[in-house]
Protein backbone atom coordinates (compact mmCIF):
# COMPACT_ATOMS: atom_id res chain seq x y z
CA UNK A 1 0.00 0.00 0.00
CA UNK A 2 0.66 3.88 -0.72
CA UNK A 3 0.52 7.04 0.74
CA UNK A 4 1.14 9.98 -1.16
CA UNK A 5 2.72 11.95 0.57
CA UNK A 6 1.47 15.55 1.79
CA UNK A 7 2.49 18.17 -0.28
CA UNK A 8 4.12 20.76 2.20
CA UNK A 9 4.21 24.50 1.07
CA UNK A 10 7.25 26.27 2.23
CA UNK A 11 6.55 29.78 3.53
CA UNK A 12 9.52 32.37 2.73
CA UNK A 13 10.77 33.83 5.74
CA UNK A 14 11.28 37.71 6.15
CA UNK A 15 12.96 39.04 9.14
CA UNK A 16 13.76 42.44 10.40
CA UNK A 17 16.92 42.80 12.17
CA UNK A 18 19.28 45.28 13.34
CA UNK A 19 23.40 44.86 12.39
CA UNK A 20 25.91 46.85 14.29
CA UNK A 21 28.17 48.68 11.25
CA UNK A 22 30.81 51.14 11.26
CA UNK A 23 29.97 54.84 10.26
CA UNK A 24 32.31 56.93 7.84
CA UNK A 25 31.75 60.72 8.00
CA UNK A 26 33.56 62.27 5.76
CA UNK A 27 34.22 65.86 6.17
CA UNK A 28 35.34 68.72 4.04
CA UNK A 29 38.11 69.32 2.44
CA UNK A 30 37.73 65.51 1.17
CA UNK A 31 41.99 65.54 0.50
CA UNK A 32 42.61 66.39 3.85
CA UNK A 33 40.56 64.21 5.08
CA UNK A 34 41.18 61.00 3.03
CA UNK A 35 44.90 61.86 4.31
CA UNK A 36 43.77 61.64 8.19
CA UNK A 37 42.07 58.62 7.11
CA UNK A 38 45.52 56.91 5.15
CA UNK A 39 47.38 57.82 8.56
CA UNK A 40 44.59 56.14 10.79
CA UNK A 41 44.64 52.72 8.21
CA UNK A 42 48.23 53.02 8.35
CA UNK A 43 48.58 52.99 12.34
CA UNK A 44 45.74 49.60 11.75
CA UNK A 45 46.48 48.05 8.83
CA UNK A 46 43.26 45.76 7.75
CA UNK A 47 41.44 47.29 10.33
CA UNK A 48 38.46 47.91 7.71
CA UNK A 49 39.35 44.52 5.73
CA UNK A 50 35.45 42.89 5.91
CA UNK A 51 33.62 45.05 7.72
CA UNK A 52 30.86 46.87 6.93
CA UNK A 53 31.43 50.56 6.48
CA UNK A 54 28.17 52.93 6.19
CA UNK A 55 29.01 56.09 4.64
CA UNK A 56 27.46 59.06 6.45
CA UNK A 57 27.21 61.93 3.94
CA UNK A 58 24.90 64.08 6.10
CA UNK A 59 28.03 66.44 7.09
CA UNK A 60 29.69 66.27 3.54
CA UNK A 61 26.83 66.67 1.70
CA UNK A 62 28.42 66.06 -2.05
CA UNK A 63 26.89 66.38 -5.22
CA UNK A 64 25.10 62.96 -6.08
CA UNK A 65 27.61 62.45 -9.03
CA UNK A 66 30.53 62.96 -6.59
CA UNK A 67 29.51 59.82 -4.41
CA UNK A 68 30.88 57.17 -6.73
CA UNK A 69 34.23 58.58 -7.02
CA UNK A 70 34.65 59.00 -2.97
CA UNK A 71 33.18 55.58 -2.50
CA UNK A 72 35.99 54.26 -5.42
CA UNK A 73 38.73 55.99 -3.11
CA UNK A 74 37.50 54.52 -0.26
CA UNK A 75 37.42 50.90 -1.88
CA UNK A 76 41.24 51.51 -2.96
CA UNK A 77 41.88 51.82 0.90
CA UNK A 78 39.69 48.48 1.65
CA UNK A 79 37.13 50.13 2.70
CA UNK A 80 33.47 48.35 1.44
CA UNK A 81 30.72 51.20 1.71
CA UNK A 82 27.80 48.67 1.68
CA UNK A 83 25.15 51.58 2.13
CA UNK A 84 25.28 55.44 2.01
CA UNK A 85 23.58 57.77 4.47
CA UNK A 86 22.12 61.26 3.14
CA UNK A 87 19.09 62.71 3.75
CA UNK A 88 16.66 63.45 0.90
CA UNK A 89 18.76 61.78 -1.54
CA UNK A 90 18.24 60.11 -4.53
CA UNK A 91 20.83 57.38 -5.79
CA UNK A 92 21.12 55.28 -8.73
CA UNK A 93 21.64 51.63 -9.33
CA UNK A 94 25.29 51.53 -9.12
CA UNK A 95 25.54 53.09 -5.79
CA UNK A 96 25.51 51.17 -2.78
CA UNK A 97 21.33 51.53 -1.33
CA UNK A 98 20.37 54.23 1.17
CA UNK A 99 19.91 53.87 4.76
CA UNK A 100 17.80 56.33 6.90
CA UNK A 101 16.93 56.42 10.57
CA UNK A 102 19.62 55.19 11.72
CA UNK A 103 20.13 55.11 15.64
CA UNK A 104 23.53 56.42 17.65
CA UNK A 105 25.10 53.13 18.83
CA UNK A 106 24.67 52.99 22.94
CA UNK A 107 26.59 50.89 25.78
CA UNK A 108 23.46 49.13 26.28
CA UNK A 109 24.31 46.49 23.64
CA UNK A 110 24.45 47.72 20.43
CA UNK A 111 27.81 48.87 19.09
CA UNK A 112 30.81 47.59 20.96
CA UNK A 113 33.18 51.04 20.65
CA UNK A 114 35.75 50.19 18.26
CA UNK A 115 38.82 48.86 19.66
CA UNK A 116 41.62 51.26 19.94
CA UNK A 117 45.16 50.92 21.23
CA UNK A 118 45.07 51.98 24.60
CA UNK A 119 47.57 54.58 25.34
CA UNK A 120 48.20 54.20 29.02
CA UNK A 121 49.33 57.07 30.64
CA UNK A 122 51.43 56.25 33.53
CA UNK A 123 50.09 59.26 35.52
CA UNK A 124 47.18 59.17 35.40
CA UNK A 125 46.28 55.62 34.76
CA UNK A 126 44.07 56.89 31.77
CA UNK A 127 44.31 56.17 28.15
CA UNK A 128 43.53 58.20 25.33
CA UNK A 129 42.93 57.41 22.18
CA UNK A 130 43.92 59.54 19.79
CA UNK A 131 41.96 62.52 17.95
CA UNK A 132 43.00 60.60 14.81
CA UNK A 133 40.92 57.67 15.46
CA UNK A 134 37.88 59.92 16.93
CA UNK A 135 37.75 61.46 13.47
CA UNK A 136 38.00 58.29 11.49
CA UNK A 137 35.15 56.92 13.21
CA UNK A 138 31.90 58.42 13.43
CA UNK A 139 31.94 61.32 15.87
CA UNK A 140 29.74 61.12 18.25
CA UNK A 141 31.35 57.97 20.24
CA UNK A 142 33.03 58.51 23.53
CA UNK A 143 36.30 58.45 23.35
CA UNK A 144 37.78 54.87 23.94
CA UNK A 145 39.73 54.81 26.93
CA UNK A 146 40.64 51.24 27.98
CA UNK A 147 43.78 49.52 28.48
CA UNK A 148 42.96 48.21 25.52
CA UNK A 149 43.98 44.68 23.31
CA UNK A 150 43.56 43.98 20.01
CA UNK A 151 41.39 41.00 20.81
CA UNK A 152 38.28 43.11 22.11
CA UNK A 153 38.70 45.33 18.41
CA UNK A 154 38.33 41.63 16.81
CA UNK A 155 35.44 40.76 18.75
CA UNK A 156 33.83 44.02 19.17
CA UNK A 157 34.07 44.54 15.33
CA UNK A 158 31.45 41.42 14.98
CA UNK A 159 28.31 42.16 13.43
CA UNK A 160 26.54 42.03 17.12
CA UNK A 161 22.86 41.04 16.49
CA UNK A 162 20.45 42.97 18.06
CA UNK A 163 17.87 41.97 20.63
CA UNK A 164 19.05 38.12 20.68
CA UNK A 165 21.45 39.24 23.55
CA UNK A 166 23.97 37.74 21.43
CA UNK A 167 27.20 36.05 23.60
CA UNK A 168 30.35 36.53 22.24
CA UNK A 169 33.34 34.61 24.21
CA UNK A 170 36.32 35.29 22.59
CA UNK A 171 38.18 32.53 23.68
CA UNK A 172 41.43 32.48 22.35
CA UNK A 173 40.77 29.28 20.93
CA UNK A 174 40.22 28.10 24.70
CA UNK A 175 37.48 26.55 25.68
CA UNK A 176 34.17 28.56 25.79
CA UNK A 177 32.96 27.76 29.90
CA UNK A 178 29.41 26.98 30.21
CA UNK A 179 27.76 30.33 28.85
CA UNK A 180 24.03 31.23 30.02
CA UNK A 181 22.25 34.28 29.17
CA UNK A 182 20.51 34.45 32.22
CA UNK A 183 18.30 37.62 30.31
CA UNK A 184 19.07 39.81 27.93
CA UNK A 185 22.61 41.67 29.28
CA UNK A 186 24.21 38.98 31.64
CA UNK A 187 26.18 36.71 31.22
CA UNK A 188 26.40 33.80 33.57
CA UNK A 189 29.48 31.49 34.02
CA UNK A 190 28.89 28.49 36.22
CA UNK A 191 32.48 27.09 35.72
CA UNK A 192 35.79 28.34 36.49
CA UNK A 193 37.88 30.31 34.27
CA UNK A 194 40.92 28.87 33.51
CA UNK A 195 43.87 30.94 32.69
CA UNK A 196 44.52 32.03 28.86
CA UNK A 197 40.62 32.21 28.70
CA UNK A 198 39.05 35.37 27.97
CA UNK A 199 35.51 36.39 28.46
CA UNK A 200 34.48 39.16 26.08
CA UNK A 201 30.34 40.32 26.60
CA UNK A 202 29.39 43.87 24.98
CA UNK A 203 25.80 43.46 25.99
CA UNK A 204 25.93 43.89 30.11
CA UNK A 205 26.70 42.17 33.19
CA UNK A 206 29.10 38.94 33.86
CA UNK A 207 28.68 37.07 36.48
CA UNK A 208 31.10 34.25 37.45
CA UNK A 209 30.68 31.81 39.94
CA UNK A 210 34.01 30.26 40.33
CA UNK A 211 37.21 31.85 40.03
CA UNK A 212 38.87 33.61 37.92
CA UNK A 213 42.32 32.08 37.20
CA UNK A 214 45.82 34.48 36.71
CA UNK A 215 46.40 34.88 33.54
CA UNK A 216 42.72 35.09 32.04
CA UNK A 217 40.29 37.89 31.43
CA UNK A 218 36.82 39.02 31.62
CA UNK A 219 35.75 42.15 29.94
CA UNK A 220 32.16 43.31 30.02
CA UNK A 221 30.46 46.69 28.87
CA UNK A 222 28.94 46.41 32.25
CA UNK A 223 29.70 45.55 35.92
CA UNK A 224 31.42 42.44 36.94
CA UNK A 225 30.66 39.84 39.53
CA UNK A 226 33.10 36.70 40.78
CA UNK A 227 31.99 34.81 43.53
CA UNK A 228 35.21 32.66 43.75
CA UNK A 229 38.68 34.61 43.63
CA UNK A 230 39.71 36.92 40.96
CA UNK A 231 43.30 36.19 40.00
CA UNK A 232 43.00 37.31 36.66
CA UNK A 233 41.69 40.56 34.68
CA UNK A 234 38.44 42.64 34.73
CA UNK A 235 37.81 45.08 32.98
CA UNK A 236 34.49 46.37 33.40
CA UNK A 237 32.39 49.11 31.62
CA UNK A 238 34.52 48.66 28.45
CA UNK A 239 32.68 50.38 25.90
CA UNK A 240 32.38 53.47 28.17
CA UNK A 241 30.41 53.01 31.55
CA UNK A 242 30.81 55.49 34.55
CA UNK A 243 28.25 53.14 36.93
CA UNK A 244 29.71 49.80 36.09
CA UNK A 245 31.49 47.53 39.12
CA UNK A 246 33.52 45.24 39.67
CA UNK A 247 32.66 42.40 43.11
CA UNK A 248 34.89 40.02 44.09
CA UNK A 249 34.77 37.20 47.17
CA UNK A 250 38.77 37.22 46.77
CA UNK A 251 40.79 40.12 45.14
CA UNK A 252 43.88 38.59 43.57
CA UNK A 253 43.62 40.55 40.39
CA UNK A 254 46.20 41.55 38.05
CA UNK A 255 44.45 44.56 36.79
CA UNK A 256 40.89 46.10 37.36
CA UNK A 257 39.32 48.42 35.33
CA UNK A 258 36.46 50.72 35.68
CA UNK A 259 35.53 52.82 32.43
CA UNK A 260 39.12 52.56 31.02
CA UNK A 261 40.34 53.36 34.64
CA UNK A 262 42.43 51.11 36.04
CA UNK A 263 44.66 49.71 38.99
CA UNK A 264 47.11 47.03 38.77
CA UNK A 265 47.75 44.18 41.30
CA UNK A 266 51.55 46.08 42.31
CA UNK A 267 49.20 49.35 43.28
CA UNK A 268 46.77 47.31 45.20
CA UNK A 269 49.14 45.55 47.41
CA UNK A 270 49.34 45.58 51.01
CA UNK A 271 45.43 47.66 50.37
CA UNK A 272 42.32 45.67 48.69
CA UNK A 273 44.29 42.30 47.96
CA UNK A 274 43.09 39.42 49.62
CA UNK A 275 40.05 41.03 50.85
CA UNK A 276 36.24 41.07 49.59
CA UNK A 277 35.58 44.06 47.31
CA UNK A 278 34.20 46.02 45.15
CA UNK A 279 36.01 48.31 42.33
CA UNK A 280 33.87 51.51 41.21
CA UNK A 281 34.18 55.25 39.59
CA UNK A 282 34.26 57.85 42.25
CA UNK A 283 34.71 61.27 41.12
CA UNK A 284 37.12 59.83 38.15
CA UNK A 285 39.12 58.10 40.22
CA UNK A 286 39.29 54.26 40.43
CA UNK A 287 38.62 53.44 44.41
CA UNK A 288 38.93 49.89 45.35
CA UNK A 289 37.22 49.24 48.42
CA UNK A 290 36.58 46.30 50.80
CA UNK A 291 33.48 45.25 51.29
CA UNK A 292 31.65 46.01 54.33
CA UNK B 1 36.57 -1.24 25.70
CA UNK B 2 39.50 0.30 27.76
CA UNK B 3 40.30 3.51 28.95
CA UNK B 4 42.19 6.07 27.40
CA UNK B 5 44.38 8.45 30.33
CA UNK B 6 46.37 11.50 29.22
CA UNK B 7 49.18 12.36 31.60
CA UNK B 8 49.65 15.93 30.79
CA UNK B 9 50.72 19.59 32.71
CA UNK B 10 51.74 22.20 30.47
CA UNK B 11 54.90 22.71 32.01
CA UNK B 12 57.72 20.78 31.74
CA UNK B 13 59.89 18.83 34.42
CA UNK B 14 57.33 18.23 36.58
CA UNK B 15 57.21 14.39 36.11
CA UNK B 16 54.75 13.80 33.46
CA UNK B 17 56.85 10.65 32.04
CA UNK B 18 58.30 9.42 35.67
CA UNK B 19 54.17 9.51 36.29
CA UNK B 20 53.11 7.80 33.22
CA UNK B 21 55.36 5.19 34.02
CA UNK B 22 54.98 4.72 37.72
CA UNK B 23 50.75 4.95 37.63
CA UNK B 24 51.06 2.72 34.46
CA UNK B 25 53.00 -0.19 36.03
CA UNK B 26 50.84 0.75 39.49
CA UNK B 27 47.69 -0.49 37.44
CA UNK B 28 49.69 -2.95 35.26
CA UNK B 29 50.26 -5.06 38.61
CA UNK B 30 46.74 -5.59 39.48
CA UNK B 31 46.78 -7.61 36.23
CA UNK B 32 44.94 -4.86 34.12
CA UNK B 33 45.99 -4.79 30.39
CA UNK B 34 48.18 -1.59 30.06
CA UNK B 35 50.03 0.09 27.10
CA UNK B 36 52.16 3.54 27.90
CA UNK B 37 51.98 5.80 24.64
CA UNK B 38 55.20 8.24 24.34
CA UNK B 39 53.47 11.30 22.62
CA UNK B 40 56.69 13.47 22.78
CA UNK B 41 58.07 12.92 19.51
CA UNK B 42 61.50 13.81 19.12
CA UNK B 43 62.40 13.72 22.72
CA UNK B 44 61.72 10.71 24.42
CA UNK B 45 62.17 9.27 27.21
CA UNK B 46 59.42 7.25 28.16
CA UNK B 47 61.56 4.20 27.17
CA UNK B 48 64.41 4.94 28.84
CA UNK B 49 62.47 5.33 32.58
CA UNK B 50 60.87 1.77 31.29
CA UNK B 51 64.23 0.44 30.67
CA UNK B 52 62.97 -0.33 27.12
CA UNK B 53 65.47 1.68 25.20
CA UNK B 54 67.99 -1.26 23.94
CA UNK B 55 64.42 -2.81 22.72
CA UNK B 56 62.77 0.06 20.50
CA UNK B 57 62.23 -1.02 16.87
CA UNK B 58 59.40 0.78 15.97
CA UNK B 59 57.66 3.30 16.90
CA UNK B 60 54.35 5.47 17.13
CA UNK B 61 55.21 7.66 13.59
CA UNK B 62 55.86 3.83 12.09
CA UNK B 63 52.65 3.04 13.11
CA UNK B 64 50.86 6.18 12.04
CA UNK B 65 52.54 6.06 8.84
CA UNK B 66 52.02 2.25 8.16
CA UNK B 67 55.66 1.35 7.87
CA UNK B 68 54.93 -0.58 10.95
CA UNK B 69 51.87 -3.18 12.81
CA UNK B 70 50.90 -1.53 16.18
CA UNK B 71 52.23 -5.22 17.12
CA UNK B 72 55.97 -4.95 16.05
CA UNK B 73 55.49 -1.35 17.75
CA UNK B 74 54.30 -2.62 21.09
CA UNK B 75 56.89 -3.58 23.76
CA UNK B 76 55.90 -5.85 26.18
CA UNK B 77 57.75 -4.69 29.87
CA UNK B 78 59.76 -7.89 31.01
CA UNK B 79 58.91 -7.49 34.48
CA UNK B 80 55.23 -6.95 34.26
CA UNK B 81 53.53 -8.91 31.61
CA UNK B 82 50.35 -6.76 30.57
CA UNK B 83 51.96 -3.58 30.91
CA UNK B 84 53.25 -2.32 26.82
CA UNK B 85 54.85 0.76 26.06
CA UNK B 86 54.31 2.06 22.53
CA UNK B 87 57.78 4.31 22.13
CA UNK B 88 58.14 7.94 20.34
CA UNK B 89 60.44 8.95 17.61
CA UNK B 90 63.20 10.12 18.36
CA UNK B 91 64.35 11.57 15.03
CA UNK B 92 61.15 13.02 13.86
CA UNK B 93 59.43 15.84 14.86
CA UNK B 94 55.84 16.67 16.17
CA UNK B 95 54.92 17.39 12.37
CA UNK B 96 55.30 13.38 11.79
CA UNK B 97 52.05 13.17 13.59
CA UNK B 98 48.37 13.45 12.14
CA UNK B 99 45.25 13.47 13.64
CA UNK B 100 43.76 10.59 11.87
CA UNK B 101 46.65 8.22 12.65
CA UNK B 102 46.66 9.07 15.96
CA UNK B 103 42.94 8.66 16.43
CA UNK B 104 42.92 5.19 14.85
CA UNK B 105 46.57 4.02 16.99
CA UNK B 106 44.46 4.72 20.23
CA UNK B 107 41.52 3.15 18.76
CA UNK B 108 43.23 0.02 18.31
CA UNK B 109 44.50 0.36 21.23
CA UNK B 110 41.46 1.18 23.45
CA UNK B 111 39.80 -2.23 21.98
CA UNK B 112 42.78 -4.10 23.13
CA UNK B 113 43.83 -3.07 26.44
CA UNK B 114 42.29 -1.79 29.52
CA UNK B 115 44.27 1.62 30.19
CA UNK B 116 45.93 3.73 27.80
CA UNK B 117 48.24 6.09 29.07
CA UNK B 118 49.23 8.85 26.75
CA UNK B 119 52.29 10.66 28.00
CA UNK B 120 51.98 14.67 26.94
CA UNK B 121 55.12 16.33 25.53
CA UNK B 122 55.28 19.69 27.65
CA UNK B 123 53.68 23.19 25.91
CA UNK B 124 50.34 23.47 24.70
CA UNK B 125 51.39 22.93 20.47
CA UNK B 126 50.39 20.30 18.62
CA UNK B 127 52.01 17.58 20.33
CA UNK B 128 50.26 18.12 23.69
CA UNK B 129 46.84 18.83 22.04
CA UNK B 130 47.10 15.07 20.01
CA UNK B 131 48.25 13.49 23.27
CA UNK B 132 44.69 14.93 25.05
CA UNK B 133 42.85 14.22 21.80
CA UNK B 134 41.05 11.13 22.39
CA UNK B 135 41.22 10.94 26.16
CA UNK B 136 38.45 9.64 28.05
CA UNK B 137 40.41 11.00 31.39
CA UNK B 138 43.62 13.37 32.64
CA UNK B 139 46.07 13.38 35.02
CA UNK B 140 47.10 16.77 35.63
CA UNK B 141 50.30 16.81 36.94
CA UNK B 142 51.68 19.55 38.74
CA UNK B 143 54.12 20.45 40.96
CA UNK B 144 53.16 23.09 44.07
CA UNK B 145 55.03 25.85 42.80
CA UNK B 146 53.11 28.83 40.81
CA UNK B 147 53.99 28.44 37.60
CA UNK B 148 53.26 24.98 37.36
CA UNK B 149 49.80 25.54 38.91
CA UNK B 150 49.04 28.61 36.13
CA UNK B 151 50.17 26.18 33.49
CA UNK B 152 48.16 23.56 34.52
CA UNK B 153 45.14 25.81 34.93
CA UNK B 154 45.68 26.64 31.13
CA UNK B 155 45.87 22.83 29.89
CA UNK B 156 43.05 22.12 31.98
CA UNK B 157 40.93 25.27 29.84
CA UNK B 158 42.49 23.60 26.39
CA UNK B 159 41.23 19.92 28.20
CA UNK B 160 37.64 21.22 28.04
CA UNK B 161 37.72 22.69 24.66
CA UNK B 162 40.28 20.51 22.39
CA UNK B 163 39.69 17.23 23.21
CA UNK B 164 37.30 14.68 21.23
CA UNK B 165 35.13 14.60 24.43
CA UNK B 166 34.44 18.06 25.15
CA UNK B 167 34.03 18.73 21.48
CA UNK B 168 30.84 16.53 21.41
CA UNK B 169 29.62 18.34 24.57
CA UNK B 170 30.57 15.22 27.07
CA UNK B 171 32.48 15.36 30.53
CA UNK B 172 36.53 14.84 30.61
CA UNK B 173 37.28 13.73 34.05
CA UNK B 174 40.02 15.13 35.24
CA UNK B 175 42.86 14.75 37.92
CA UNK B 176 44.72 16.53 39.75
CA UNK B 177 48.54 14.75 40.46
CA UNK B 178 50.72 17.15 43.17
CA UNK B 179 54.17 15.82 42.37
CA UNK B 180 57.64 16.55 44.52
CA UNK B 181 55.83 17.97 47.13
CA UNK B 182 58.49 18.95 49.77
CA UNK B 183 56.87 18.74 53.48
CA UNK B 184 59.72 20.80 54.88
CA UNK B 185 59.31 23.57 51.94
CA UNK B 186 55.81 22.76 52.66
CA UNK B 187 56.06 23.95 56.26
CA UNK B 188 57.85 26.67 55.94
CA UNK B 189 55.45 28.14 53.58
CA UNK B 190 57.60 27.95 50.80
CA UNK B 191 55.29 25.83 48.22
CA UNK B 192 52.07 26.29 47.72
CA UNK B 193 50.16 24.14 50.20
CA UNK B 194 47.60 21.55 48.67
CA UNK B 195 44.81 23.36 49.31
CA UNK B 196 46.19 26.50 47.11
CA UNK B 197 46.56 24.24 44.40
CA UNK B 198 43.58 22.41 44.48
CA UNK B 199 41.33 25.90 45.13
CA UNK B 200 43.22 27.79 42.68
CA UNK B 201 42.52 24.41 39.94
CA UNK B 202 38.86 23.57 41.08
CA UNK B 203 39.71 19.72 39.89
CA UNK B 204 39.72 16.82 42.40
CA UNK B 205 42.90 15.24 43.87
CA UNK B 206 44.20 12.05 42.61
CA UNK B 207 47.27 11.79 45.09
CA UNK B 208 50.14 13.74 46.28
CA UNK B 209 53.93 12.39 45.65
CA UNK B 210 56.80 13.63 48.03
CA UNK B 211 59.97 14.98 46.69
CA UNK B 212 62.01 11.52 46.60
CA UNK B 213 65.81 10.75 45.66
CA UNK B 214 64.55 7.41 45.15
CA UNK B 215 62.50 8.47 42.33
CA UNK B 216 64.94 10.23 40.57
CA UNK B 217 67.11 7.32 41.00
CA UNK B 218 64.65 4.42 39.63
CA UNK B 219 63.79 6.62 36.92
CA UNK B 220 68.00 6.66 36.11
CA UNK B 221 67.63 2.75 36.53
CA UNK B 222 65.08 2.44 33.99
CA UNK B 223 62.42 0.90 36.45
CA UNK B 224 59.23 2.28 37.43
CA UNK B 225 59.79 3.30 40.73
CA UNK B 226 56.43 1.38 42.15
CA UNK B 227 58.05 -1.89 40.97
CA UNK B 228 61.25 -1.56 41.81
CA UNK B 229 60.77 -0.14 45.44
CA UNK B 230 57.07 -0.22 45.69
CA UNK B 231 57.87 -0.06 49.64
CA UNK B 232 59.15 3.53 48.98
CA UNK B 233 56.96 6.55 50.11
CA UNK B 234 56.76 8.02 46.92
CA UNK B 235 55.79 4.48 45.14
CA UNK B 236 53.02 3.74 47.64
CA UNK B 237 51.88 7.41 46.88
CA UNK B 238 51.72 6.28 43.41
CA UNK B 239 49.95 2.90 43.89
CA UNK B 240 47.39 4.55 45.81
CA UNK B 241 46.58 7.08 43.14
CA UNK B 242 46.57 3.98 40.70
CA UNK B 243 43.77 2.77 42.96
CA UNK B 244 41.98 6.10 43.24
CA UNK B 245 42.28 6.33 39.17
CA UNK B 246 40.18 2.87 39.51
CA UNK B 247 37.67 4.75 41.09
CA UNK B 248 38.48 3.56 44.69
CA UNK B 249 37.78 5.76 47.28
CA UNK B 250 41.01 6.19 49.31
CA UNK B 251 41.31 9.16 51.74
CA UNK B 252 44.80 11.69 50.52
CA UNK B 253 46.84 12.06 53.20
CA UNK B 254 48.81 15.07 53.45
CA UNK B 255 52.90 13.66 53.65
CA UNK B 256 54.11 15.18 56.28
CA UNK B 257 58.06 16.13 57.65
CA UNK B 258 59.03 12.85 59.69
CA UNK B 259 61.94 14.50 60.89
CA UNK B 260 59.82 16.84 62.68
CA UNK B 261 57.24 14.80 63.59
CA UNK B 262 59.83 12.53 65.59
CA UNK B 263 61.55 15.51 66.73
CA UNK B 264 58.60 16.51 68.96
CA UNK B 265 57.67 13.12 69.85
CA UNK B 266 61.48 12.76 71.15
CA UNK B 267 60.83 16.68 72.46
CA UNK B 268 58.09 15.65 74.54
CA UNK B 269 59.28 12.53 75.91
CA UNK B 270 62.10 14.75 77.08
CA UNK B 271 60.19 17.29 78.61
Amino acid sequence: MTFAAPVETKSIRFRARSFVAFTLTPEAPITEWLEGLDHWIGNSPGYFSGRPVVLDLNVLKPDVSDIAALIASLGARGIRVYAVELEGASLGPELPPLLGNAKEATTDGLLAQPGRKGRADAATGKSDAGDEAGKAEHGNHEHGKHGGDEGRAEAAGKLAERGKGGVEARADGVAEPRLDVVQSGTLMIKSPIRSGQSIFHPHGDVIVLGSVASGSEIIASGSIHVYGTLRGRAIAGAQGNLSARIFCRKNEAELIAVDGWYTTAEEMEGVSRGKAVQAFLENDMLAVVPLN
Amino acid sequence: MGKVVVVTSGKGGVGKTTSTAALGAAVAKTGKKVALVDFDVGLRNLDLIMGAERRVVFDLVNVIQGTAKLSQALIRDKRVETLFLLPASQTRDKDALTEEGVGEVIEKLRSVFDYVFCDSPAGIERGAQLAMRFADEAVIVTNPEVSSVRDSDRIIGLLDARTMRAEHGEHIAKHVLVTRYDAARAARGEMLSIDDVLEILSVPLLGIIPESQDVLRASNLGSPVTLSEPLNAAAKAYLESARRLEGEDLPVVVPFERKGFLDRLLGRRAA
